[in-house]
């Protein structure tokens, strides 16, 4: 190897930033170290890791395509004529183009602009120009062959709506991936009714991508940060919840559940803690409770590596993380319903979207907080986060006073990474 | 209204508005709307593609009201200016006492201890409404092109 080239990300090279065996004092440089950061795209999010990368309804016909991002590789995602799904990594096989620049649309064939080398919808390479020269001159050599050089097609599965995709084709399966106490959970809300498409929103949040899925793995926050849960009835450090973990740790669930009579409790005005405040429009907390729901009327699955599926109230979304270097990463909101919802409930739906996102009442503050946690990783490289509330062990609880989710997903993290 | 004065009047309408919300009390923002108002803050992929999610979206001035209350006493963030740079008006029709017009905006946005930074720009789709207490928005969308949100939004736009 020559010296100007940088060397494979490789555990072996890294100095391990850990000072102990556990996973409940995570250190800074585990947030800041680019060469970590390398070596994170090279095992999770290229290795063996199902990423999520859209909903089916987004490409509801052949040749509709969405892009999207696995790590820092641009993907498309699109529909086939034979119905089916694929997604492609978004560089042509020529010189490397990312020739698909557009977030979403359709098309008959994916095309290159460089020099119009041109795709079909599953990535097969369908011809080149001058191919065989120009009044015999030129042209590609005797061996080239149009079979060789397709798009780089992911393994994808579809399950109930919901595309995810992995670059190494020796992942096992979705179903043994998540596990069964996550899978339940996602079939939850995932139970094969038709989706319908909200839309998004999109953030970059200047933080290092693992804390996003830390946030939605730390059930002591939600009570303290955002204030507006509290003063208006949807979090009380009482309400009955639960912890769900896989067995490796990597995925988690938190689920709770609010007031036992969530309609009465709303049209009563939403006594809070602040006795007197209330809201001037109840249509913010016009929650309806959904046969689906079960007991529980939250639900936030977190699945490694890349989204969390999100159920508040009457309010669904997937959220995608998109790293784009260890200090930021791209926050992507997909919003969306059922087919089968009414008006109002849709409406309901579209309302209740002002408690999440970017401006949200519950989850500006989550971006804004990673903001910060990353400015102090940044000044101290010498300092490990204290995860220790509710001990030091990994595994599901019946409460909600503890960061058990988080010390999983490390312990997990730790493995894979041999760090 | 003569179209002079009535260029006057919406000019005038879009610099208080703007003053309110760069300088000005931010309780009396909801003052620029008419009780049942419209107002989204929405991004432009959503907009264009007719899918009807929004950044914000606040009907009425008791959800304003409602976000102000959470802007000032709820959500935590750094603490930031913004400087609204409005272009002229352009009134796409006027019919009796409705006006709907387009104005570009950019938004500045200045946190402690850093340089200023553009947070967002787009366009104002605007219904404007004349009031015995003279020109009130009907509806306010403010489309933006930069549709990744440099972190989190909080103050209206």
């Amino acid at each position: 190897m020559s010296p100007h080239q940088a060397p494979p990300a490789n555990a072996k090279d890294i100095a391990s930033p850990w000072r102990d065996d556990g996973s409940s004092r995570i250190p800074s440089p585990v947030y800041t170290s680019r060469e970590i950061y390398d070596l994170e795209l090279e095992r999770i999010f290229y290795g063996k890791h199902w990423s999520y990368v859209g909903l089916e309804i987004e490409v509801p016909e052949a040749g509709c395509f969405k892009r999207t991002a696995i790590g820092e590789r641009s993907v498309i995602m699109i529909r086939n004529r034979k119905g089916e799904i694929n997604v492609l990594e978004n560089r042509c096989a020529h010189r490397a183009m990312r020739f698909c620049q557009e977030r979403s649309g359709k098309v008959k064939t994916l095309v290159c602009p460089y020099h119009q080398w041109n795709y079909n919808h599953d990535g097969k390479l369908l011809g080149v120009p001058f191919q065989r020269g120009v009044k015999g001159n030129g042209g590609m050599p005797e061996d080239f062959s149009l079979e060789d050089h397709p798009l780089n097609r992911l393994k994808v599965e579809v399950r109930n709506g919901v595309v995810f995709a992995c670059f190494d084709h020796e992942v096992e399966d979705l179903e043994t991936y998540l596990g069964p106490e996550i899978l339940a959970c996602f079939d939850r809300t995932f139970d094969g009714r038709q989706l319908t498409l909200h839309g998004y929103s999109r953030q970059r949040i200047p933080g290092n991508w693992k804390l996003m899925m830390e946030n939605i793995k730390d059930p002591y926050h939600p009570g303290l940060l955002h204030t507006w849960f509290v003063t208006f009835g949807l979090w009380r450090a009482d309400n009955e919840s639960q912890l769900r973990i896989d067995e490796k740790g990597r995925h988690a669930a938190m689920l709770s559940r609010r007031a036992q009579k969530v309609t009465e409790n709303v049209a009563e005005g939403v006594t809070s803690f602040r006795q007197n405040m209330t809201l001037h429009d109840m249509r913010l907390l016009d929650i309806v409770q959904e046969d689906w729901w079960g007991q529980h009327t939250v639900c936030m699955t977190t699945v490694f590596p890349n989204v969390i599926f999100q159920q508040q109230v009457n309010s669904l979304s997937t959220r995608q993380i998109i790293p784009v270097g260890p200090d930021a990463f791209d926050f992507v909101w997909t919003h969306f319903g059922f087919a089968e919802d009414s008006e109002e409930m849709t409406q309901r739906r579209l309302t209740q979207a002002n408690l999440f996102g970017p401006a949200g009442f519950v989850s500006a503050d989550d971006g804004e907080v990673i903001e910060f946690s990353q400015e102090g990783f940044r000044q101290a490289p010498e300092f490990s986060t204290l995860c220790e509330l509710g001990g030091r062990d990994v595994g599901p609880t019946e409460h909600n006073v503890t960061e058990t989710l988080i010390r999983g997903m490390y312990r997990y993290w730790r493995e894979v990474m041999e760090l | 209204m003569t179209r002079i004065s009535l260029r006057e009047d919406i000019a005038e309408l879009m610099a208080a508005y703007a003053h309110c919300l760069d300088d000005g009390e931010l309780a009396a923002w909801p003052d620029f709307f008419t009780s049942d108002a419209w107002y989204r803050v929405v991004p432009r992929e959503n907009f264009e593609r007719d899918l009807p999610l929004s950044t914000l979206s606040l009907q009425g001035h008791g959800m304003m009201r409602d976000r102000l209350y959470g802007v000032e006493s709820t959500i935590f963030h750094a603490p930031y200016y913004q400087r609204h740079i409005l272009s002229q008006t352009h009134i796409v029709s006027h019919e009796d006492d409705t006006i709907e017009a387009r104005t570009n905006y950019l938004v500045l946005r200045t946190k402690r201890d850093l340089p200023p930074e553009i947070f967002n720009t787009g366009v104002y789709h605007d219904r404007i409404v004349a009031t015995p207490q003279g020109l009130k928005f009907a509806q306010r969308f403010c489309v933006f092109d930069n549709d990744l949100i440099p972190n989190s939004l909080i103050f209206p736009i």
